[in-house]
Protein backbone atom coordinates (compact mmCIF):
# COMPACT_ATOMS: atom_id res chain seq x y z
CA UNK A 1 0.00 0.00 0.00
CA UNK A 2 1.17 3.44 -0.71
CA UNK A 3 0.78 5.84 1.68
CA UNK A 4 2.53 8.98 2.49
CA UNK A 5 4.50 10.57 5.52
CA UNK A 6 5.30 13.58 6.44
CA UNK A 7 5.63 14.48 2.61
CA UNK A 8 6.94 11.75 1.52
CA UNK A 9 5.99 8.88 -0.22
CA UNK A 10 6.39 5.17 1.30
CA UNK A 11 5.71 1.32 0.73
CA UNK A 12 3.98 -0.23 3.68
CA UNK A 13 2.78 -3.92 4.34
CA UNK A 14 0.78 -3.01 7.57
CA UNK A 15 -2.90 -2.49 6.91
CA UNK A 16 -3.04 0.14 10.20
CA UNK A 17 -1.52 3.13 11.39
CA UNK A 18 0.33 1.28 14.34
CA UNK A 19 1.92 -1.42 12.36
CA UNK A 20 2.95 1.16 9.74
CA UNK A 21 4.40 3.56 12.54
CA UNK A 22 6.88 0.29 13.41
CA UNK A 23 7.29 -0.64 9.67
CA UNK A 24 8.97 2.60 9.96
CA UNK A 25 10.74 2.67 12.75
CA UNK A 26 8.73 5.68 14.35
CA UNK A 27 8.40 4.17 18.10
CA UNK A 28 8.92 6.94 20.02
CA UNK A 29 5.75 7.54 22.74
CA UNK A 30 6.67 11.54 22.15
CA UNK A 31 4.83 11.31 19.20
CA UNK A 32 1.42 12.46 17.55
CA UNK A 33 -0.56 10.92 14.56
CA UNK A 34 -3.06 12.65 12.14
CA UNK A 35 -4.75 10.98 9.63
CA UNK A 36 -5.95 13.06 6.58
CA UNK A 37 -5.57 16.42 8.68
CA UNK A 38 -7.46 14.88 11.30
CA UNK A 39 -5.62 13.59 14.82
CA UNK A 40 -5.62 10.49 15.50
CA UNK A 41 -4.89 9.30 19.36
CA UNK A 42 -2.29 6.65 20.61
CA UNK A 43 -4.95 4.37 21.51
CA UNK A 44 -6.73 4.88 18.14
CA UNK A 45 -3.57 3.85 16.17
CA UNK A 46 -3.97 0.18 16.09
CA UNK A 47 -7.72 0.57 14.63
CA UNK A 48 -7.07 2.68 12.46
CA UNK A 49 -7.07 1.19 8.86
CA UNK A 50 -5.30 2.92 6.34
CA UNK A 51 -6.26 2.76 2.97
CA UNK A 52 -3.98 3.31 -0.30
CA UNK A 53 -3.10 6.92 -0.85
CA UNK A 54 -3.70 8.25 3.07
CA UNK A 55 -1.43 11.09 4.23
CA UNK A 56 -0.32 10.65 7.96
CA UNK A 57 1.61 13.29 9.25
CA UNK A 58 3.63 12.32 12.65
CA UNK A 59 5.07 15.40 14.57
CA UNK A 60 7.36 15.51 17.74
CA UNK A 61 7.90 18.09 20.08
CA UNK A 62 10.34 21.16 18.54
CA UNK A 63 11.38 24.41 19.80
CA UNK A 64 8.91 27.26 19.61
CA UNK A 65 8.04 30.90 20.44
CA UNK B 1 -3.78 36.73 39.15
CA UNK B 2 -4.25 33.08 38.04
CA UNK B 3 -3.91 31.88 34.84
CA UNK B 4 -6.36 29.48 34.66
CA UNK B 5 -6.31 28.26 38.07
CA UNK B 6 -2.74 28.27 38.18
CA UNK B 7 -0.63 30.98 40.42
CA UNK B 8 2.67 31.59 38.71
CA UNK B 9 5.55 33.48 41.05
CA UNK B 10 7.23 34.64 37.18
CA UNK B 11 5.61 36.75 34.87
CA UNK B 12 7.82 36.27 32.21
CA UNK B 13 6.67 33.35 29.50
CA UNK B 14 10.12 31.87 27.43
CA UNK B 15 9.92 30.50 24.45
CA UNK B 16 12.37 28.05 22.86
CA UNK B 17 13.42 28.53 19.90
CA UNK B 18 16.53 30.34 18.27
CA UNK B 19 18.95 29.51 20.77
CA UNK B 20 22.43 29.07 20.13
CA UNK B 21 22.66 26.29 21.85
CA UNK B 22 20.15 23.53 23.64
CA UNK B 23 23.28 24.38 26.73
CA UNK B 24 22.32 28.15 26.01
CA UNK B 25 18.46 27.54 26.02
CA UNK B 26 18.60 25.57 29.22
CA UNK B 27 20.65 28.41 30.98
CA UNK B 28 18.27 30.88 29.65
CA UNK B 29 15.60 29.25 31.30
CA UNK B 30 17.03 28.83 34.53
CA UNK B 31 18.46 32.28 34.90
CA UNK B 32 15.16 33.67 33.88
CA UNK B 33 13.42 32.07 36.65
CA UNK B 34 10.17 31.35 34.14
CA UNK B 35 7.92 28.77 35.19
CA UNK B 36 6.19 28.47 31.35
CA UNK B 37 8.13 28.00 28.20
CA UNK B 38 6.88 27.67 25.15
CA UNK B 39 7.03 24.71 22.44
CA UNK B 40 5.99 23.50 19.67
CA UNK B 41 5.19 20.31 17.36
CA UNK B 42 7.14 20.16 13.70
CA UNK B 43 7.68 16.43 11.78
CA UNK B 44 9.53 13.90 13.62
CA UNK B 45 13.05 13.12 11.42
CA UNK B 46 14.50 9.81 11.24
CA UNK B 47 16.73 10.77 13.92
CA UNK B 48 14.41 11.05 16.16
CA UNK B 49 15.55 14.69 17.40
CA UNK B 50 12.30 15.68 19.04
CA UNK B 51 12.07 12.76 21.50
CA UNK B 52 15.30 14.45 22.99
CA UNK B 53 14.69 17.76 23.10
CA UNK B 54 11.48 16.74 24.83
CA UNK B 55 13.62 14.72 27.09
CA UNK B 56 15.86 17.94 28.12
CA UNK B 57 12.97 20.29 28.51
CA UNK B 58 11.29 18.32 31.09
CA UNK B 59 14.65 18.66 32.68
CA UNK B 60 13.55 22.41 33.45
CA UNK B 61 10.85 21.95 35.75
CA UNK B 62 8.93 24.58 33.69
CA UNK B 63 5.58 24.22 32.57
CA UNK B 64 4.71 23.39 29.13
CA UNK B 65 2.92 25.87 26.64
CA UNK B 66 2.64 24.40 23.42
CA UNK B 67 1.75 26.32 20.31
CA UNK B 68 0.15 25.93 16.95
CA UNK B 69 2.69 27.98 15.52
CA UNK B 70 2.41 28.01 11.42
CA UNK B 71 -1.43 27.17 11.39
CA UNK B 72 -3.79 29.64 9.34
CA UNK B 73 -7.02 27.47 9.56
CA UNK B 74 -8.82 26.53 12.09
CA UNK B 75 -8.44 22.72 11.44
CA UNK B 76 -4.61 22.59 10.95
CA UNK B 77 -4.92 24.41 15.10
CA UNK B 78 -7.56 22.39 16.31
CA UNK B 79 -5.63 19.27 15.03
CA UNK B 80 -2.21 20.64 16.12
CA UNK B 81 -3.71 21.61 19.35
CA UNK B 82 -5.05 17.93 19.76
CA UNK B 83 -1.67 16.51 18.62
CA UNK B 84 0.18 18.73 21.42
CA UNK B 85 -2.57 17.69 24.46
CA UNK B 86 -1.57 13.92 23.88
CA UNK B 87 2.53 14.51 23.49
CA UNK B 88 3.14 17.08 26.18
CA UNK B 89 0.49 16.25 28.55
CA UNK B 90 -1.03 19.36 29.30
CA UNK B 91 -4.49 21.04 28.33
CA UNK B 92 -2.96 24.07 27.97
CA UNK B 93 -2.02 25.58 24.50
CA UNK B 94 -1.11 28.58 22.72
CA UNK B 95 -3.65 29.40 19.98
CA UNK B 96 -1.77 31.03 17.01
CA UNK B 97 -3.82 30.93 13.87
CA UNK B 98 -2.22 33.16 11.21
CA UNK B 99 -3.82 35.34 8.81
CA UNK B 100 -1.01 36.96 7.39
CA UNK B 101 1.82 35.70 6.00
CA UNK B 102 4.26 38.39 6.50
CA UNK B 103 2.93 40.23 9.35
CA UNK B 104 1.76 37.13 10.99
CA UNK B 105 -0.38 39.07 12.41
CA UNK B 106 -3.56 36.55 13.81
CA UNK B 107 -6.60 36.08 11.61
CA UNK B 108 -8.96 36.92 14.84
CA UNK B 109 -11.85 35.34 13.03
CA UNK B 110 -10.62 31.83 12.49
CA UNK B 111 -8.48 32.36 15.82
CA UNK B 112 -12.69 32.99 17.86
CA UNK B 113 -14.01 29.69 15.97
CA UNK B 114 -10.69 27.68 17.09
CA UNK B 115 -11.25 28.91 20.41
CA UNK B 116 -14.61 27.75 21.13
CA UNK B 117 -13.79 24.45 19.34
CA UNK B 118 -10.78 24.08 21.76
CA UNK B 119 -12.21 25.28 25.03
CA UNK B 120 -14.99 23.22 24.43
CA UNK B 121 -13.01 20.36 24.05
CA UNK B 122 -11.68 21.44 27.68
CA UNK B 123 -8.67 22.92 26.42
CA UNK B 124 -7.47 26.35 28.47
CA UNK B 125 -6.64 28.45 25.31
CA UNK B 126 -4.19 31.38 25.59
CA UNK B 127 -4.95 33.05 22.50
CA UNK B 128 -2.73 35.49 20.25
CA UNK B 129 -4.56 37.88 19.81
CA UNK B 130 -4.10 41.83 18.34
CA UNK B 131 -5.10 44.52 21.02
CA UNK B 132 -8.76 44.34 19.52
CA UNK B 133 -11.21 44.79 22.50
CA UNK B 134 -14.46 43.34 20.53
CA UNK B 135 -12.01 40.37 19.27
CA UNK B 136 -11.14 39.97 23.22
CA UNK B 137 -14.98 40.35 24.33
CA UNK B 138 -15.71 37.44 21.51
CA UNK B 139 -12.90 35.67 22.73
CA UNK B 140 -14.09 34.83 26.51
CA UNK B 141 -17.51 34.29 25.21
CA UNK B 142 -15.71 31.55 23.45
CA UNK B 143 -14.67 30.09 26.68
CA UNK B 144 -10.87 32.03 26.63
CA UNK B 145 -10.00 33.37 30.50
CA UNK B 146 -6.83 34.58 29.49
CA UNK B 147 -5.78 37.04 26.34
CA UNK B 148 -2.53 37.51 24.86
CA UNK B 149 -2.30 40.98 22.80
CA UNK B 150 0.49 41.32 20.33
CA UNK B 151 2.96 44.07 21.45
CA UNK B 152 4.50 44.35 17.73
CA UNK B 153 4.60 41.42 14.93
CA UNK B 154 6.34 38.51 15.82
CA UNK B 155 9.89 38.47 15.67
CA UNK B 156 10.44 42.11 14.63
CA UNK B 157 11.60 43.12 18.63
CA UNK B 158 9.46 46.60 17.59
CA UNK B 159 8.61 46.69 21.54
CA UNK B 160 4.47 48.15 22.19
CA UNK B 161 3.36 49.60 18.94
CA UNK B 162 0.26 50.53 20.50
CA UNK B 163 0.35 51.41 24.54
CA UNK B 164 -2.68 53.12 24.34
CA UNK B 165 -4.87 50.31 22.69
CA UNK B 166 -3.12 47.79 25.37
CA UNK B 167 -3.84 50.37 27.97
CA UNK B 168 -7.37 50.11 27.05
CA UNK B 169 -7.45 46.55 27.09
CA UNK B 170 -6.06 46.19 30.61
CA UNK B 171 -8.94 49.03 31.48
CA UNK B 172 -11.70 47.11 29.93
CA UNK B 173 -10.51 43.52 30.93
CA UNK B 174 -9.78 44.26 34.59
CA UNK B 175 -10.24 40.74 35.46
CA UNK B 176 -8.87 38.55 32.88
CA UNK B 177 -4.83 37.74 32.80
CA UNK B 178 -3.16 39.79 29.90
CA UNK B 179 0.07 38.62 28.77
CA UNK B 180 1.50 40.27 25.85
CA UNK B 181 3.03 37.70 23.07
CA UNK B 182 5.35 38.78 20.61
CA UNK B 183 7.38 42.07 19.15
CA UNK B 184 9.20 42.23 22.74
CA UNK B 185 12.99 43.95 21.98
CA UNK B 186 14.67 44.76 25.10
CA UNK B 187 14.31 45.10 28.76
CA UNK B 188 12.45 48.41 28.76
CA UNK B 189 9.82 47.46 26.44
CA UNK B 190 8.73 44.34 28.88
CA UNK B 191 9.02 46.60 32.05
CA UNK B 192 6.42 49.07 30.15
CA UNK B 193 4.31 46.25 29.12
CA UNK B 194 4.13 45.44 32.98
CA UNK B 195 3.87 49.34 34.12
CA UNK B 196 0.58 49.25 32.14
CA UNK B 197 -0.83 46.61 34.11
CA UNK B 198 -0.58 43.39 32.20
CA UNK B 199 -0.11 40.65 34.16
CA UNK B 200 2.31 38.82 32.06
CA UNK B 201 5.36 38.59 28.60
CA UNK B 202 6.01 35.85 26.69
CA UNK B 203 8.83 36.37 24.46
CA UNK B 204 11.52 34.30 22.51
CA UNK B 205 13.72 36.09 20.30
CA UNK B 206 14.72 38.82 21.90
CA UNK B 207 16.64 36.59 24.03
CA UNK B 208 17.48 34.00 22.09
CA UNK B 209 18.98 35.95 19.38
CA UNK B 210 20.93 38.98 22.06
CA UNK B 211 24.24 38.62 21.79
CA UNK B 212 24.47 36.82 25.40
CA UNK B 213 21.38 35.38 25.04
CA UNK B 214 21.70 34.14 29.22
CA UNK B 215 22.74 37.88 29.98
CA UNK B 216 19.64 38.91 28.34
CA UNK B 217 17.40 36.45 29.95
CA UNK B 218 18.40 37.51 33.00
CA UNK B 219 17.77 41.60 32.26
CA UNK B 220 14.07 40.69 30.77
CA UNK B 221 13.21 38.77 33.86
CA UNK B 222 14.64 42.11 35.95
CA UNK B 223 12.40 44.25 33.74
CA UNK B 224 9.49 42.39 34.26
CA UNK B 225 9.75 42.16 38.12
CA UNK B 226 10.43 46.25 38.00
CA UNK B 227 7.42 46.92 35.80
CA UNK B 228 5.10 44.68 37.81
CA UNK B 229 6.54 45.75 40.81
CA UNK B 230 6.34 49.83 40.05
CA UNK B 231 2.69 49.65 38.38
CA UNK B 232 1.63 48.10 41.67
CA UNK B 233 3.45 50.92 43.33
CA UNK B 234 0.92 53.58 41.74
CA UNK B 235 3.16 55.49 39.80
CA UNK B 236 2.78 59.24 40.05
CA UNK B 237 0.57 61.10 37.23
CA UNK B 238 2.17 63.03 34.33
CA UNK B 239 2.72 66.75 34.62
CA UNK B 240 3.05 68.96 31.16
CA UNK B 241 5.43 71.32 33.13
CA UNK B 242 8.01 71.30 35.29
CA UNK B 243 7.32 71.49 39.05
CA UNK B 244 10.53 71.76 41.38
CA UNK B 245 11.73 68.89 43.64
CA UNK B 246 13.76 70.94 46.19
CA UNK B 247 11.49 73.05 48.41
CA UNK B 248 11.29 76.99 47.44
CA UNK B 249 10.21 78.04 51.07
CA UNK B 250 13.55 79.02 52.60
CA UNK B 251 15.53 80.27 49.25
CA UNK B 252 18.37 82.10 49.71
CA UNK B 253 18.57 85.71 47.84
CA UNK B 254 21.98 85.42 46.52
CA UNK B 255 22.04 87.89 43.89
Amino acid sequence: MKITVNAKPHEVSASTLDGALNELGLISPALATALNGAFVSRAKRVETVLTDGDRIEVLAPMQGG
Amino acid sequence: MEFYGTALASRLFLGTAQYPSPKVLCEAIEVSGTEVITVSLRRETSEGVGTGFWHMLRQTGARILPNTAGCHTVQEAVTTAQMAREVFETDWIKLEVIGHADSLQPDVFALVEAARILSEDGFKVFPYTTEDLVVGEHLLQAGCEVLMPWGAPIGSGQGLRNPDGLRAMRAHFPNTPLVVDAGIGRPSDAAAAMELGLDAVLLNTAVAKAGDPVGMARAMAQAVTAGQTGYAADPMPRRDMAVPSTPVLGLAELI
